[in-house]
């Protein structure tokens, strides 16, 4: 078997559990709160209105930025209310979720409620039937495959949308997809998407089945999708051995690129060998990761001291590389307790680069070269750097305006300076793309953009025999490696999964 | 002898039009009334009242005696019978289920009294254990009228119950019913707009026009209303009888 395919199979047990024990519930909780509030809609116009207008106003929310936005809320909540309220992982994403389930069950379940024929609530009444018992033995009996509907929509939403919690640090489906669009791992996103699909199929066809026996009045058929369903529910909350030490798992952090997933599988390495269980939240945003860091939701993970400097400290000066970090390490320690544990040896700093050739043929070496070409040239960036604070003080330094800006994920981003759609791109000088693309960065006089040195991070209060784990690490990765390392994954041909080339870096 | 059924003063507004307008009744144990009048006059109105479908704005409603409102609303309700013309059969129980849900409500043990009732209504047994889709019209209305006499009760609410029905049906089951009233013993108010069943079924007929009782006679008088519109109402089938014999 491929590697790719042998690394992919090998993490879906774990991904596929937490995936659907992490829908599973939100489809819970959306049915334990939308139901009484769909029987309360349906009875008064008053509550109609509003419920059915805030569910619908959720639903326009894209489902990544909803489950983005319960990051910073529930940090600050558990900093007003001084509960340790986790805003990582778990508790956001199902928050996000349930919401994102209960429309189509109150939307369904609101019409299924007004759907029955007023006979029939007539001859209730008639009968001499309470509200409860008007509500228990025709309502909800007439209505079950209306209600029963709803759900197996939300169900399928959710399933789909839980792929997105990876994003806020939730282990799901979603980290293959994630990880294998950023490394052009097609066999892990085909897996992944696969595996997501083939769940939505299978909760969606148990649904169906209750469904018709509901239908049919088949009591049979009811049980049997039930039980599937519960036994489905009950495995994905059995905790699954993984072996290696004992106690609480080591939580390592990663954001969106391949170098993450490199460095991150070189850490946990490293702690498996150490002893430790170690669990990974990779694809995390540039400001989730270190928020989540200082607050304690990963325990370690490798960022870059310019991205600190500006980003966390808001500095918009740029110091000489080692004093910048004696500077950073001491800074965040007394604000956060964050431990800068050393440099990695290499730099991924932003640069902008051209190819060889269009550089060489418009005369552009420096950014002040590119500032007379610019309004005739189109700018490819990463998805966050057009709104960082380093685009504003290379703005503020050299006066680029562009013809057209775009933004682009990292692999597309360099596509499209290969292919031409961008004359200039937002690199890494790390990348090992840089080399292979035939590409020149462009220098940088004004000194516009602070140095980049991978750093580790550990967060406060962590063992001193896990940071002893990590030392080894510090000042052992070069750029020249780290590019090569970050080629083997990112190329076209023969690539390597992020595992592999960590095992290559870091033997 | 207090009336088994009173009715007095009864109002009920609708916005600013009064649906029901000091309304006063008295009806006899044993009696078969027929509602009469055009639509929108009140009649529905009237006969929601009794069983607290409709709450009046004014008035009172005694039934044996009690007012209404003293009587707890499920227990009140479980003692009337109460057939509509759109029937309203619950769509997911057996005729069986429907039959047996009064006595089910009221905790009654389960004597089976299914048979009884079919045979009652003129249905076969093996009806029990169809479901209400598989009944024709007639079927059904027999159906609700069985499941309104499950729990035997004394008074009989009926708002327009064979008006959806073919003529045929409509008249088997118009007198079907009156038989039943008699070997049950039953008190009848029934709603309807056909004037001509309510002159041939009814022991008495209650005109109500605006909201106002306009006239209340055995079915004979009522032919001699002084009433105008009375008159223009009972007028329709005796017309019609004339034209139909001079065919």
């Amino acid at each position: 078997m491929r590697p790719a395919l042998a690394e992919a199979l090998d993490a879906l047990p774990a991904l596929a559990q937490s995936h659907l024990l992490l829908s599973g519930s939100a489809v819970a909780i959306g049915v334990i709160l939308g139901l009484p509030l769909a029987i309360w809609s349906a009875r008064s116009r008053r509550v109609r209105g509003p419920v059915l207008g805030l569910a619908g106003l959720i639903q326009t929310v894209p489902a990544l930025a909803l489950l983005a936005l319960f990051y910073p809320a529930l940090l600050i909540l558990g900093r007003a209310s001084g509960l340790a309220i986790p805003a990582l992982g778990f508790l956001p994403a199902l928050i996000a979720l349930s919401l994102y389930a209960l429309l189509p069950i109150l939307r369904n379940g609101v019409a299924a409620l007004q759907g029955i024929d007023a006979a029939v609530l007539e001859a209730a009444d008639g009968v001499g039937m309470t509200r409860r018992q008007r509500l228990t033995m025709i309502e909800l009996p007439l209505g079950a495959p209306v209600i029963l509907a709803g759900i197996r929509t939300a169900a399928v939403w959710t399933i789909g949308a839980a792929t997105l919690a990876t994003t806020v640090g939730q282990p799901s489906l979603g980290d293959l997809i994630f990880s294998g669009l950023q490394t052009e791992n097609w066999v892990r996103v085909l897996t992944g998407c696969a595996a997501a699909a083939g769940l939505a199929i299978a909760v969606d066809g148990l649904l169906a089945l209750v469904e018709s026996g509901l239908k049919r009045r088949s009591r049979r058929r009811i049980r049997l999708g039930l039980t599937a369903l519960l036994a489905a529910l009950a495995l994905a909350a059995m905790p699954l051995s993984r072996g290696g030490g004992d106690g609480e798992a080591i939580v390592i952090g990663a954001k969106n690129f391949s170098e993450q997933y490199i460095l991150a599988s070189a850490i946990e390495r490293r702690l498996r060998r150490a002893g430790y269980r170690t669990e990974r939240r990779d694809n995390l945003g540039s400001t989730v990761a270190y928020q989540a860091l200082a607050a304690g939701d990963i325990h370690v993970y490798v960022d870059y001291s310019g991205t600190l400097w500006t980003n966390v400290l808001q500095r918009g000066d740029t110091l000489a590389p080692g004093a910048m970090r004696a500077e950073l390490a001491a800074d965040l320690r007394e604000r956060d307790g964050v431990l800068l544990l050393g440099a990695l040896g290499f730099e991924n700093a932003y640069a902008l680069a051209m190819r060889r050739e269009r550089a060489e043929a418009l005369g552009i070496r420096t950014l002040d070269d590119l500032r007379r070409a610019a309004p005739r040239l189109s700018l490819g960036a990463d998805l966050e750097f057009l709104t960082r604070p380093e685009w504003r003080s290379v703005q503020a330094r050299y006066r680029l305006r562009f013809a057209d800006q775009r933004s682009y994920s990292p692999t597309f981003m360099y596509r499209a300076v290969a292919g031409g759609g961008a004359d200039v791109i937002t690199a890494f000088s790390s990348d090992g793309r840089i080399a292979s693309l035939d590409l020149v960065t462009l220098a940088d006089p004004r000194r516009a953009l602070p140095s980049y040195d991978a750093v580790l991070l550990a967060a406060p209060g962590t063992d001193a025999r896990i940071i002893a784990a990590l030392r080894p690490l510090i000042g052992a990765i070069s750029v020249e490696r780290m590019r090569q390392a970050n080629l083997m994954v990112d190329r076209d041909t023969d690539k390597r999964t992020p595992a592999e080339a960590a095992r290559w870096l870091d033997p | 002898m207090t009336a088994f059924l009173d009715i007095a003063g009864l109002t009920k507004r609708h916005g600013g039009r009064a649906a029901l307008d000091a309304v006063g009744l008295s009806v006899a144990a044993g009696e078969f009334v027929a509602l009469v009048g055009p639509s929108g006059s009140g009649k529905t109105t009237l006969l929601k009242s009794i069983n607290r479908l409709v709450e009046p704005d004014e008035g009172s409603v005694r039934l044996g005696g009690l007012d209404v409102r003293d009587v707890p609303l499920a227990a009140h309700r479980h003692g009337i019978g109460y057939v509509i013309q759109s029937i309203g059969l619950f769509p997911h129980m057996t005729v069986a289920e429907n039959i047996g849900i009064v006595p089910m409500l009221m905790g009654q043990e389960a004597a089976d009294r299914t048979a009884e009732l079919l045979e009652l209504v003129a249905l076969p047994a093996e009806m029990a254990a169809r479901f209400p889709c598989e009944l024709s019209g007639g079927q059904a209305q027999r159906v609700g009228v069985a499941r309104a006499l499950a729990a035997r009760p004394k008074l009989m609410l009926m708002d327009e119950p064979f008006g959806a029905l073919d003529p045929v049906t409509r008249d088997t089951l118009g007198r079907a019913y009156r038989d039943l009233h008699e070997r049950l013993g039953l008190t009848t108010l029934m709603v309807t707009h056909d004037i001509a069943e309510a002159l041939l079924l009814a022991d008495r007929v209650v005109a109500l026009i605006d909201g106002r009782i306009r006239a209340d006679a055995a079915p004979a008088e009522l032919l001699s209303s002084d009433d105008a519109d009375v008159r223009a109402m009972v007028d329709v089938p005796r017309r019609q009888a004339q034209r139909l014999a001079a065919l």
